[in-house]
């Protein structure tokens, strides 16, 4: 540790690091996960207004959180890839970029089948709900932006932009309840004052985030690891490693 | 557990197809997910392998 951070953003540390963390990260996001799910869908109580529907919350509180820290986390990498070159910024978030994309569908798909039995629409055009759709566009247009052009570092530079422009929406999506007069309903748990729900149940929604937050991990670790490969295959580094040598690979 | 049996749990209050479309989705995609990148990790594990500069070690 004593050598920093500059230490382990080496491509060639990180790949041994990540390589050590992943599964840790896959295990306590399942047991976070089972343990989430036992909450929120077996214990916690029927909500007086909603009935059972509300148990969405469940997913789809933390999968819209985690399409929001994905693209913050997007940026910080790309902002640092810019400023200070480092290689494993770029790398990183490249392989954070499909995991955001998913949770944004998520967090449009849940919402929708959210919205369809309390709202009786499976969509509208409210603030809440286009900036998300915006974010997810967001996603799906760092990932085509970034496979469109072959030239890495272009490629890297190209997408940073796109991360860092893009990164405005994130508070517009966090605000667009307070702002605007939204269909949505205001956020169930806030930094500033007291939840809005019962303890079961903000119990259960935040073991579900800790779990989706944990999985990133190990999804993005293992994912920056494939990338790192690729990117370094003329290295002596790679080819030193028993797995590219394919002697103790099954 | 909130539940007196198993249907009822399935049937979710009458929400089942909102509740299920939910959880199926979520868990659907992160499996799918996982397995592309799965894939894509034999994948460049194997291309390694095949040009590695060491060709002697390929065989089996």
């Amino acid at each position: 540790m004593n050598q920093g951070w500059f230490y382990y953003a080496a491509p060639q540390t990180f790949y041994g690091l990540a390589g050590k963390l992943w599964p840790w990260f896959a295990l306590l996001a399942s047991l976070l996960a089972i343990a989430g799910f036992w909450i929120g869908f077996m214990v916690a109580p029927t909500d007086a207004q909603q009935g059972e529907a509300y148990r969405i919350i469940f997913l789809h509180v933390p999968v819209s959180w985690m399409s929001m820290i994905i693209y913050l986390a997007m940026a910080f990498w790309s902002v640092l890839g810019l400023t200070l070159n480092t290689r494993l910024s770029a790398m990183m978030t490249r392989a954070l970029a499909p995991t955001g994309a998913m949770f944004a569908f998520l967090s449009l798909w849940t919402g929708a089948l959210w919205g369809k039995p309390m709202w009786g629409a499976w969509w509208v055009w409210d603030a809440r709900l286009t900036s998300e759709l915006i974010l997810f566009f967001l996603y799906l247009g760092y990932i085509a932006l970034t496979s469109a052009i072959d030239d890495t570092r272009r490629a890297d530079r190209a997408g940073a932009l796109i991360a860092i422009v893009g990164v405005i929406n994130v508070p517009i999506i966090y605000f667009s309840v307070k702002w605007w007069n939204t269909l949505h309903q205001g956020a169930s748990v806030s930094l500033t004052r007291a939840p809005s729900m019962a303890q079961l149940m903000l119990w259960g929604m935040l073991l579900m985030a800790l779990a989706f937050w944990l999985y990133t991990f190990a999804l993005v670790f293992y994912r920056v690891r494939t990338i790192i490969l690729e990117r370094e295959r003329h290295t002596d580094w790679v080819n030193a490693l028993p797995e590219a040598k394919g002697s103790t690979n099954s | 557990m909130r539940w007196n049996d198993w249907a009822e749990f399935w049937v979710m209050g009458g929400y089942a197809l909102y509740v299920w479309g939910s959880v199926g989705a979520t868990v659907l995609l992160m499996l799918i997910e996982v397995w592309v990148a799965k894939r894509q990790h034999l994948q460049t594990l194997s291309m390694l392998q095949s040009n590695h500069p060491s060709s002697t070690h390929q065989g089996s």
